[in-house]
């Protein structure tokens, strides 16, 4: 099996797997005021620190959710219920995740009027339309430093200099960008552990000093208030570790991808690259080509992991909003698929996959 | 420190060796169970047949959908019902109890035993938990539920505590589960519901009921948790009644000594010495214990539920909750009584 799929999640690092083995034989509820508790809690603030620094934040707070999506939820939902009445606005792009657009779609039912920016061609935010949006008025701003279908990375410095201008807050969803690029300067910042070689089941919001934010849920004071529920000391450290790496081997997985994305151009010249290929991710490769029917080639390509978007909404059926967003028509949307690569990946397997991707494709008759 | 003997399960039960293997097993199918390759639908079958062994284990034949702990099942239960009004006991969780206005709470008696004075009003989720995690008290929850549905109402039951170790309260219509009170990882719990019909989706995973990627290993090894072994919990009950009378005898006060209590859960009061003294001793000589929920620990805040079963702050301020799990031996709660007695006799 060739995994070409890492944006929906990606393989477990053996040094995260062995961090959480360890963890395992410690126990405690890092909430208990006792030794072993204590101790618990000794895993879990090193796992802070550790993410902390890979996120090259001194200051502010890390508080640990099951995932992204409910750090997502916290910093939206608790966002817009703290805002000033006069700023009933959120805005996003329309193609964000589905976490981010159902939330803020959600909040109509509170009285906000969710404001969806419409992205080009190349999947980028025209700045003047943002200009133009983002004002006095916005409870919130929140946008992706890194598409997960199509991989381009949004002006971000231009647009959180818009919204300070409007003294807007900026929820940054960095889940696809944590541990490649420099997270950017938004007053939120939402991260997710399986992403970046970590375990399933813990993601993390960061807060700029200061901000406070009301509880999604109910239950204890773990976390600050912010979000009740026992923290696992093994999710904890298996995070920590893996974002540790992250840093660490930043440069080398970075000119490694890089290596596999010039090879994969080569491989597919003659298909077309959806969205920027400039203002992108270069482990995130979205292609089509005309008349190709990609998920009878998903299955045509059984040995080789790929996807038509986000994992999060296949099997719906739906065709992909991000491609939708950017201009594409159904029959051009049906033709892409999105292949993700990274550090397990070699080049042997790319031009493997390559060789069977397009014969697959071959067999589909398509015209180039 | 000389030794380190750990009563305080009710907080977090060290994980059991059959959930850490199967955890470990599962780390290598770490694909989206969401995402349709092959990859993917392996770790989608694993998930599922997770989600049938803990079905199975806990005699539930309704949906079981997965979340991040208790506190989120607790949360998507309260959140998304259909009913028109919410009420609990006095006695829950702060989980349940902040997320409904302190009118609609439903008093104890002085056992901690839920007294339903009206007939319930149709349309209303009574959230009442199966067992204390401060006392021990088990509710009425069968004879509860037939009051409940004969007014046309529903039941939630919170079973963090009482899965795995008690029959579940199948006529409820939800219930709240943990995997980490009976052996299994910190990080899942999930919410058992009877009629999804009558609980709202919010979208995304879990058939549109909790969105985010599924943590596979952990629903492993929380399956793994459940099946386990559980002849341990045949010497609970002697255990704990060793563990009530030495406490009587060395002038200690047991909580709720009357009423029906989960044989793992013992709350004492030890007059004239405050709860975090007592803690901070028996942490020293190398107990862990605790003054009422891990969660609020550190609040120093009364305990709501002695409280509510009339207790005075002064005295609920002495009491602390031992708690017994697969590793406790004989040994420990010998040992336990000796601190006990010598702390409140002020020998030590």
């Amino acid at each position: 099996m060739i995994y070409l799929d890492y944006q929906a999640t990606t393989p477990l690092a053996p040094e995260v797997a062995e961090a959480m083995g360890e963890a395992m034989a410690h126990y405690g509820n890092p909430s208990s005021a006792h030794r072993i508790g204590r101790m618990a809690a000794a895993d879990v603030e090193l796992a802070r620190d550790r993410i902390n620094a890979a996120l090259g934040k001194r200051d502010g707070r890390l508080i640990f959710t099951s995932g992204a999506t409910e750090a997502l939820n916290i910093a939206i939902h608790g966002t817009a219920l703290d805002a000033p009445p006069g700023r009933r606005r959120v805005i996003t792009l329309a193609s964000e995740h589905a976490a981010v657009l159902d939330t803020v779609m959600a909040l109509r039912h509170e009285g906000f009027e969710p404001v969806i920016l419409p992205v080009g061609p190349d999947g980028l935010v025209d700045l003047d339309i943002a200009e133009a949006a983002i004002d006095g008025r916005a409870a919130l701003l929140a946008v992706m430093q890194v598409n997960n279908e199509i991989g381009v990375m949004q002006p971000l410095d231009a647009l959180m200099r818009i919204a300070r201008a409007g003294d807007v807050p900026v929820l940054c969803d960095a889940v696809q960008g944590f541990g490649k690029f420099p997270v950017p300067d938004a007053d939120m910042v939402v991260v997710s552990a399986h992403k970046i070689h970590g375990p399933k089941g813990i993601g993390a919001l960061w807060l700029r000093e200061g901000l406070d934010l009301p509880p999604l849920m109910h239950g204890g004071s773990q976390e600050k208030g912010i979000r009740p529920g026992t923290l696992s000391p093994m999710l904890c450290a298996g995070f920590g570790v893996a974002a540790s790496l992250a840093a660490e081997r930043r440069a080398t997985d970075l000119a490694h991808v890089e290596t596999l994305w010039a090879r994969a151009l080569e491989l597919f010249a003659d298909w077309r690259i959806n969205g920027s290929s400039r203002a992108r991710y270069h482990g995130n490769l979205n292609l089509r080509r005309a008349g190709l029917d990609a998920a009878r080639l998903i299955s045509q390509v059984r040995n080789v992991a790929l996807s038509l978007g986000s994992a999060c909404a296949s099997g719906s059926g739906r065709p992909s909003h991000v491609l939708k967003a950017i201009g594409l028509g159904d029959g051009e949307a049906r033709g892409s698929l999105r292949m993700g690569f990274g550090r397990y990946t070699t080049l042997a397997e790319l031009e493997e996959a390559a060789m069977l991707i397009k014969e697959a494709a071959a067999t589909q008759k398509v015209a180039a | 420190m000389a030794t380190r003997i750990y009563l305080d399960h009710a907080a977090t039960t060290p994980l059991l060796p059959a959930a850490r293997d199967a955890m470990l097993a599962g780390f290598a199918d770490w694909a989206n169970p969401s995402s349709p390759h092959a990859a993917g639908r392996r770790a989608r079958a694993l998930l599922e047949e997770a989600r049938r062994r803990i079905a199975a284990a806990l005699d539930w034949d309704g949906p079981v959908i997965f979340t991040g702990g208790a506190s989120e099942a607790i949360a998507l239960a309260l959140g998304r019902t259909v009913a028109r009004e919410v009420r609990a006991g006095a006695t829950e969780h702060d989980a349940v109890l902040r997320a409904i206005p302190p009118d609609r709470r439903i008093a104890v008696d002085g056992e901690g035993i839920v007294r339903l004075a009206d007939d319930p009003a149709p349309g209303t989720l009574f959230a009442i938990q199966q067992v204390n995690s401060e006392t021990g008290v088990i509710q009425p929850l069968d004879a509860l539920a037939e009051r409940i549905h004969a007014g046309g109402g529903l039941l939630f039951a919170d079973c963090s505590q009482s899965a795995g170790k008690l029959p579940l309260p199948v006529r409820a219509d939800m219930i709240a589960v943990s995997a980490h009170k009976l052996g299994g990882p910190i990080g899942i719990g999930a919410l058992l519901v009877r009629d999804l019909a009558r609980l709202r989706p919010g979208g995304g995973q879990e058939q549109g009921y909790r969105p985010g990627t599924e943590a596979m290993p952990l629903a492993l090894g929380f399956a793994a948790a459940l099946e386990a072994d559980r002849a341990w919990l045949a010497h609970a009950a002697g255990w704990r009644a060793r563990l009530d009378a030495g406490i009587r005898a060395a002038g200690g006060m047991v909580v709720a000594e009357g009423a029906p209590r989960l044989p793992t859960i013992g709350s004492y009061r030890m007059p004239g010495v405050s709860a975090q003294a007592q803690l901070i001793r028996f942490d020293m000589a190398g107990f862990a214990v605790s003054a009422g929920s891990a969660c609020s620990s550190g609040s120093l805040r009364p305990s709501h539920v002695l409280a509510a079963m009339g207790w005075e702050d002064a005295a609920s301020g002495e009491v602390l909750r031992v708690s017994l799990g697969h590793d406790t031996r004989d040994e420990a709660i010998d040992a336990f009584l000796a601190q006990w007695h010598a702390m409140a006799t002020g020998t030590r």
